[in-house]
């Protein structure tokens, strides 16, 4: 099919998608159904799964017993006494917490069969809210546990307190971040598969699991089996993630040991009830930003106290919220000292994890709310004040005190020509016009920096550095990719990159015709992810926005390599020696003598039907992997510094909000956002990214939020009350430009580009929201902002 | 979210429908846009479910004595196509705000009502038009008026073997004008608050209807004709939309404060829901204040 953007789209434009829930992997499966928690928190006195089990068509059920005799806690990433089980054991601790799992002949039954489970709850008092988590009297979560903190770290980089002793002026402010999820149109599936081997339980799994693969020997340590007694395989189509699959690797486990006890293959479907009840969620975060000021409002060090309220348990890949942005925590400034304290609590919430911006939408919620508040303590544009606080383009490449190093980038220039882009100068002369008109019309910016491939060492500073064993650091931020050519010289290239949706197959495809000089119907990837035989190391995966750094450039290596054995090839068939032969056209050609040549496909098929003709010692093989390990990826520092990111972009929104006068809804009118990702691979693909980031973002600052009651118990459970934007609420009138400071450090220049604007325009919208209402005597300190909390931050500001 | 085990039957006449209905556990489906996700989160669990979409006597849309029966299997979305409903303009004004074109071209004008909802728009509608009620059973048919129809949220006077079979709107007369306005967060959800208006006039007296919904367990009618008319005193009896709306800004916080009976909730607390009421009432009284005056002039030069 021609006209179309990408590759994939054909197939899932017309149904024929690979969805986990469509396929059938593994014949003879049985179907699973959770039984949830209703309680907060609650003690299990008793389970009673025998009416369950004599349900006719049932084929097991499993219960916290049956998780303890097989079962180990999952390994956690810092060492916490808070053991976390795929199910309930002891106690439930967030509703909808799994507690058995009804395996029968189909999900009806099985919903049948798991209301006769009966469970005796002792219903305990219940914490939801980050403050009252801390209190000394809180109810504690984890029984071997004194407190409901489950790590606090503190980090001091530069001298921070000369620096707030010297400043001038000192803006302290406490803001909150909301918790918001992302929403695929697919949930969590997985198919798996239990069996008894020579060498202990085989297990094989089908899930729409799309990394961290970190989490794979996670996954196998709570199964108490080598990770390669693992086989995970995932679809090529995952139907959506934005972050949150990565949170479906407790089902595999558990799903697996209902196998166990079924003897059969076992599918769990997620509904879209349980997705919203207990899947997984971006962490709420409180968190006090400080800042050291001189009379020019430039920011000399700054102080962040970061508390995540990361839900029932400190699920890996948490505490990684507090750390992913560790590295680019004083953003995009030079800001020389920096103190930090991260502290995460449990609570009686759903635990949290990857959601699209990943720590990053929390970080800048912080700094760059405090930014538009120094303007206004100072009597600043907020414009100016980040003119004067950014990192000069001289300055590249710019280290942080907490140990990013910033590759490249250009930020002044693209802050002003996301200024420029909407007439910056105008907007204010038509926002004061409007302010005497009595309109309510605001402007927000937000300049953040977009980290991508991230080096997983950062999840080592949750960890005290007397506590790190030497010599035992974790980094990394490695990529692998395999591309071979069959004998009619079609190219392959297979994906382990487990896509989300992003159009990997495209670029890849794009990148290596281009490379190899061929049509691009000559080359075909596909996307396939078997750990038992695609190449992969635990960093492996999709998420923060590795594919464009980091798989291009193993691409880019095997197909090189790849050139060099099919110019060996046709240099047989020209007679002529391998250096001097270009490939271009699909043909393999002599450089200045392009009529001597050979078709590719003849060269190829050279390697597959005569290699006796190769020259002696030639390996013939047309199959290459490739690798990529960035040096820069370095374990955490004995002095607590790590670049927590290989590359890092650049994002500037400038949102331009009015807010009607009567209804207090908040009308986005305008907004410019300029994108710095390094060389651009696929403007539309780029462009789609952008639009989505802006969706997304879109909803946590105006839409959705996961509330709980004082109870805990959740109060939108359905997509009557989490309200996602639809295409009525995200029409507005957009500017999306780019800038391209190529990265030194990936083989194209590509940095990552799936997350920026969902990191900024949170904050940019609160910022317009802010300014818009700067003459109500209200603070915006928090999100979403929607008619209802305007409503009554204008009438408390009044005093009514 | 699977539904728990019922019985299905699709029975072909009424006669068959109510002898169904009069089994215990019954519950009858149409549409399905309201019954089917309760059956699917185990929220109600009937044991038999009556289809009445074969029985062709339950999908009139017909003009009877000045007044148009809509029957119970007829679809939100025909009313909105066929011209015969245009002459009851308020549920034209109404429709377009039920869900979503997929949902109302299966969800029911009937269904909609019989289910109650107090945040859905044509029980508000019924009740600000006065609409009549057929009720049928095995033990015959009763009508019921809209004002004594619904008692509480989600439950209304019908009882467990009764059939809301049809649905009677008065057709509007000359000298009347319509307004239909609501807000939600998100298009197509229901409402946070919203009002069905029904302005008469006739020389020079003015009767006016205002129906809040999503502000109380039932629609809350109010007579806003005192308010409408300290209004037109100031404007005189021929304002603009716009200067009349105005004038009756500065009664309607009154009507929302008697109107808005709700403990709130995360997208709207009572106080942002009397704001709501206020503005809409405001604006959809003004809009059919000015269309009962241009149908009342049309009618004089006929």
């Amino acid at each position: 099919m021609t006209g179309l953007a990408r590759v994939e789209d054909a197939a899932l434009l017309t149904g024929q998608g690979r969805f986990l829930d469509d396929l059938d992997p593994l014949p003879g499966t049985l179907v699973a159904a959770v039984v949830r928690s209703p309680h907060a928190h609650a003690r299990i006195r008793s389970v009673n799964l025998e009416k369950a089990r004599r349900m006719p068509g049932v084929a097991a059920v499993i219960g916290p017993e049956e998780v303890l005799a097989t079962l180990k806690p999952f390994p956690l990433s810092v060492k916490t006494p808070h053991p976390y089980y795929p199910t309930a054991t002891d106690k439930t601790r967030f509703v909808g917490e799994p507690v058995a799992v009804v395996v029968a002949s189909d999900r009806y039954l099985a919903e049948d069969a798991a209301e006769l489970v009966e469970i005796d709850y002792e219903p305990l008092p219940v914490v939801v809210r980050t403050d009252q988590a801390l209190l000394p009297d809180a109810p504690l979560l984890h029984d071997g546990s004194d407190s409901n903190v489950a790590t606090d770290r503190e980090f001091t980089f530069g001298s921070v307190d000369e620096a707030f002793a010297e400043a001038p002026h000192v803006v302290t402010r406490t803001y909150s971040f909301p918790r918001y999820s992302s929403m695929p149109m697919e949930c969590y599936v997985v198919v798996a598969d239990w069996r008894d081997g020579p060498d202990g339980p085989e297990i094989t799994a089908h899930a729409n699991f799309h990394g961290p693969f970190s989490m794979a020997p996670v996954v196998a340590g709570a199964l108490g089996i080598p990770t390669s007694s693992l086989r995970l395989v995932v679809p090529a189509d995952i139907g959506g993630s934005f972050g949150i699959k990565s949170g479906v690797y407790p089902y595999i486990a558990l799903m697996a040991l209902a196998s166990k006890h079924a003897g059969r293959p076992v599918r769990w479907s997620e509904d879209r009830l349980e997705h919203l009840l207990a899947s997984s969620a971006g962490s709420d975060r409180i968190m006090t930003f400080e800042a050291a000021v001189d009379d020019d409002a430039v920011i000399s060090a700054l102080r962040v106290d970061l508390i995540d309220n990361v839900g029932a348990y400190l699920r890996p890949p948490e505490p990684s919220t507090l750390y992913r942005c560790f590295g680019n925590i004083t953003g995009a400034y030079t800001i020389d000292a920096v103190h930090i304290r991260a502290r995460a609590v449990v609570t009686n919430k759903t635990p949290t994890g990857l959601n699209r911006g990943f720590g990053g939408q929390q970080l800048y919620f912080g700094l760059e709310r405090l930014i538009d508040d120094i303007a206004r303590e100072r009597d600043l544009d907020p414009a100016e004040v980040r003119r004067r606080n950014l990192i000069p383009a001289k300055a590249f490449p710019y280290a942080t005190p907490s140990g990013g190093i910033y590759d490249s980038g250009d930020y002044e220039r693209a802050f002003e020509l996301a200024l420029d882009n909407v007439d910056y100068q105008r907007l204010r002369k038509e926002q004061r016009v409007a302010r005497e008109n009595g309109e309510w019309m605001g402007i927000g910016i937000a300049t953040v920096v977009d980290p991508s491939a991230t080096n997983i060492g950062y999840v080592g500073l949750a960890t005290p550095v007397q506590d790190r064993t030497a010599k035992r650091g974790k980094s990394g931020s490695t990529e692998h990719v395999r591309v071979t050519v069959d004998p009619q010289g079609v190219v392959g290239v297979l994906l382990g990159t487990v896509p989300q949706g992003q159009g990997h197959a495209t670029v890849a495809r794009d990148i290596v015709a281009e490379r190899l000089g061929l049509p691009k119907e000559q080359v075909r990837p596909r996307v396939e992810m078997d750990t038992a035989s695609t190449p992969w190391t635990i960093s492996s995966g999709s998420y923060s926005s590795r594919f464009s750094p980091l798989l291009t450039s193993a691409l880019l290596e095997a197909a090189d390599r790849i050139a060099e054995s099919i110019k060996v090839a046709a240099a047989v068939l020209l007679e002529v020696e391998a250096e001097r032969l270009e490939l271009a056209d699909g043909m393999v050609r002599v450089i200045g003598d392009p009529d001597r040549s050979v078709a590719f496909r003849h060269a190829a098929g050279l390697i597959h039907w005569d290699p006796g003709s190769l020259p002696d010692g030639f390996s013939a093989r047309l199959y290459e992997e490739a690798a990529y390990t960035p040096p820069q990826s370095k374990a955490a520092s004995r002095t607590d510094q790590i670049n927590s990111s290989l590359c890092y972009g650049f994002v500037a929104d400038v949102v331009v909000v009015r807010i009607d006068p009567e209804t207090l809804t908040v009308k986005i009118e305008d907004l410019s956002t300029v994108h710095d990702a390094g060389t651009i691979l696929n403007k539309t693909l780029l462009e789609g990214q952008v639009h989505g980031a802006i969706t997304q973002a879109l909803g946590g600052a105006l839409f959705e939020e996961m509330t709980y009651s004082d109870a805990g118990q959740p109060t939108a459970g359905t997509f009557m009350d989490y309200l996602c934007p639809t295409s009525a609420e995200s029409v507005f009138p957009l500017t999306s430009d780019h800038l391209e400071t190529p990265s030194p450090l990936t083989r194209l220049g590509a940095k990552g580009c799936g997350e920026g604007s969902s990191m900024s325009l949170p904050v940019a919208i609160a910022n317009a929201v802010a300014d818009a209402l700067q003459r109500e005597g209200i603070t915006v300190d928090s999100l979403p902002l929607h008619g209802n909390v305007l409503h009554e931050l204008l009438t408390t500001s009044k005093g009514n | 979210m699977k539904a728990a085990p019922f019985a299905y039957v699709r029975p072909g006449t009424v006669a068959d429908v109510v002898a169904e209905l009069s089994q215990e556990g019954s519950k009858v489906i149409a549409g399905g846009q309201s019954l089917v996700p309760v059956l699917a989160m185990r929220l109600g669990r009937p044991a038999q479910l009556i289809d009445i979409n074969a029985v062709r006597d339950l999908n009139g849309l017909a003009l009877d004595r000045g007044a148009l029966r809509v029957g119970a299997t007829v679809r939100q979305r025909r009313m909105q196509r066929e011209q015969i409903a245009a002459g009851v303009p308020l549920v034209r004004l109404a429709l377009p705000w039920v869900g979503h074109r997929e949902v109302r071209s299966r969800g029911t004008v009937c269904g909609s009502i019989a289910h109650a909802d107090p945040s859905a728009e044509l029980p508000a509608v019924a009740a600000c038009l006065e609409a009549t009620m057929v009720l049928t059973s095995q033990r015959g048919t009763r009508q019921v008026s809209a004002a004594d129809f619904f008692t509480g949220a989600l439950s209304t006077v019908a009882e467990p073997d009764e059939l809301l079979s049809d649905v009677v709107f008065p057709v509007a007369k000359p000298g009347e004008g319509f307004g239909f306005g609501e807000f939600a967060r998100r298009h197509g959800d229901f409402a946070l608050a919203g009002v069905a208006v029904r302005v008469r006039t006739s020389e020079g007296s003015v009767d006016a209807r205002l129906t809040c919904f999503g502000v109380s367990d039932v629609p809350v009618t109010v007579d806003v004709s005192q308010q409408l008319r300290a209004a037109l005193e100031k404007t005189g009896s021929d304002p603009s939309r716009p200067d009349l709306q105005s004038a009756l800004a500065a009664h309607t916080p009154g009507v929302a404060a008697v109107a808005v009976n709700t403990g709130g909730d995360s997208h709207a607390s009572p106080g942002y829901r009397r704001r709501l009421i206020s503005v809409l009432a405001a604006r959809e009284v003004s809009r059919a204040y000015v269309s009962a005056r241009l149908s009342e002039s049309e009618e004089r030069s006929r």
